[in-house]
């Protein structure tokens, strides 16, 4: 149990003239449920093919329980079990029959069908079993992607943007299952656009932002260090005093937000606002979350579109 | 749960990539068995209504009887190549090709999976034109070892070509163009409907260059015990061709050439 689940040491990568790794050092022990947030373009898929071996690092060395991905490829893909963001499958095969190739190619035989049939349980696949990979809904590709990542039971598990177009039902499924396997010892990487799971799920978060890891703690930590709050005012289509004015972090249909440190800076906008004759129609206080978190360390206006679109799903 | 290194066999991981592959081309053995078999029965049906009477090219042997073992190693090739080529295109295209590249399966595997699946396919349809042709025609085996010799050998050359096109290529069009310009015309300028000897003294030399001559003449001495060349320098060249190419094959899968980008 000494070797950390995963371990980045200097890692980077070029396309070319584009450095999308600039230097990552990361540990991840066993045992963990990692999240490794960033916004589109910040490397985070980059670092998890180099992690799979679907692409060589320009320099540095990432290694899966203390075996090298590169050369000891064939141990550390052993241990790893990676969630292709993508959403492709193999339109020859049915589940059970893609599930038990998957697990073939990792040396496993008719000893892991009761795996399997564990997996195609907890994912809600039971009832698709038999069904050709063609003929599943988008949800149902997903979970059988999730599933064939699963198939040689892991110990070391990616999910790359696992939630993307996938519904609520299935969230809450996944997640009990992944919860589950967590519990039972398995190490959890994920990478989302939905800061809540993150937030509610991981207990420790690493932010990457242009190549580089910008923040690296427990999620409790990082959220104590921003124990700022939100407050949210409908004022309708007015013109807000320039000292108020810098606190907005977001307006929509004249619902301002305002992102607060302390406390004592509610007294100061809402007299502020009073002064400017503006009226509060309705007002909201809410605890900080992830996202101002994240959006404090990676934010500028481009990332926070995807963010808030997101959001309206 | 940590004992994941250690539960598990060598064999069963390139097994199940082949098995998986051979699976791939039954389950749609209309289009990769059935169709090609008729193709090339077309072909003796026509050629051999037009030609028979006319044409003699070994003494004692009839144009039809000189045409099958063309045809049928014509085949062989054809879809050896066609099953390592089209297999390969469509898991990139549809990227299911990932599912294989997270696996521990060596670059040595890979090979070896996709070229015994083209070997078996090639031999599968060869096999099927050879007994459906013997309804028609009664063929002579001279040297079968000859006739196994050169399938396989043949069958595990195009199968390695078609690895090459299938990992080079990044869309259908690329791969028809391997298919239209490179693989036609070679196997159809080969002797699959003539014998070499009656064309112009240039044409011989230009047909001695060409790989799938020697792979055709080398598979009819087998049935016939004649040929345009000698049978042992037409293994040699096919087996030095085989060598070749499956090491420029390996060195593209080690270095991760267009997979592993």
């Amino acid at each position: 149990m000494n070797h950390p689940a995963i371990h980045i040491q200097g890692v980077h990568k070029n396309f070319g003239a584009l450095q999308a790794l600039n230097g990552i050092d990361l540990a991840i022990e066993q045992g963990e449920f990692f999240a490794l947030l960033g916004p589109n373009g910040a490397g985070k898929s980059t670092l998890i093919n180099i992690l799979a071996g679907l692409i060589a690092p320009t320099a540095g060395s990432i290694s899966v329980m203390g075996f090298d991905v590169q050369k000891q490829y064939q141990q550390a893909r052993q241990l790893l079990g990676v969630v292709p963001q993508e959403l492709v499958f193999d339109p020859f095969f049915n589940v059970r029959e893609m599930l038990r190739f998957q697990a073939g190619y990792f040396g496993l035989g008719r000893e892991n069908d009761a795996w399997v049939d564990e997996v195609l349980e907890g994912l809600g696949l039971a009832d698709k079993a038999h069904t050709n990979m063609r003929k599943l809904s988008g949800g149902m590709k997903r979970r059988a992607l999730i599933a064939q990542a699963l198939a040689h039971k892991p110990p070391v598990i990616v999910l790359d943007e696992p939630t993307a177009g996938v519904d609520v039902e299935l969230r809450q499924m996944l997640w009990e299952f992944i919860k589950k396997l967590n519990r039972d010892g398995h190490t959890i990487i994920l990478t989302t656009h939905y800061l809540e799971e993150a937030e509610t799920l991981c207990s420790r978060v690493g932010m990457m932002k242009q190549g580089k890891v910008v923040a690296l703690d427990s999620t409790a930590n990082l959220l104590n260090k921003f124990s700022g709050k939100h407050l949210r005012l409908t004022l309708g289509d007015v013109r807000l005093p320039h000292d108020v004015e810098r606190l907005v972090r977001h307006v929509e249909n004249g619902i301002y937000t305002f992102a607060l440190t302390d406390m004592i800076q509610i007294e100061f906008v809402l007299s502020s606002l009073r002064a400017s004759g503006i009226k509060v129609i309705d007002m909201q206080l809410n605890e900080a979350d992830l996202e101002d978190v994240f959006l404090s360390l990676v934010g500028n206006v481009a990332v926070e579109q995807p963010l808030m679109a997101n959001h309206h799903e | 749960m940590i004992d994941a290194l250690s539960n598990r066999s060598g064999w069963v991981g390139p097994w199940t990539l082949l098995k998986k592959e051979l699976l791939r081309f039954w389950r749609v053995s209309f289009q990769t068995v059935a169709a090609p078999v008729i193709t090339a029965l077309l072909y003796l049906l026509i050629f051999s209504h037009v030609l028979d009477k006319h044409v003699q090219v070994y003494d004692g042997v009839a144009y039809t009887e000189f045409l099958i073992p063309g045809l049928i190693m014509m085949s062989v090739l054809q879809n050896a190549f066609a099953n390592s080529s089209s297999s390969l295109i469509q898991s990139k295209v549809m990227g299911n090709i990932v599912f294989v590249l997270l696996t521990p399966l060596t670059h040595l595997q890979f090979f070896m999976a996709f070229l015994i699946a083209a070997i078996i396919r090639g031999l599968v349809v060869g096999l099927c034109i050879y007994l459906v042709a013997m309804w028609f025609v009664d063929l002579t085996v001279a040297n079968p070892w000859m006739i196994i010799a050169f399938g396989l050998l043949g069958s595990a050359l195009l199968g390695t070509f078609g690895i090459i096109a299938g990992i080079w290529a990044d869309r259908f069009d690329q791969m028809a163009a391997f298919q239209n310009f490179i693989i036609m015309p070679l196997s159809f300028l080969s002797g699959v409907f003539y014998s070499i000897h009656s064309l112009p003294p240039f044409w011989q030399k230009i047909s001695h260059l060409n790989p799938f001559f020697y792979m055709i003449d080398g598979f009819r001495y087998g049935f016939f015990g004649k040929g345009d060349v000698s049978p042992v320098f037409s293994l040699l060249i096919v087996g030095a061709s085989f060598l070749v190419l499956a090491l420029i094959t390996l060195k593209m899968l080690k270095s991760g050439y267009k997979l592993r980008s």
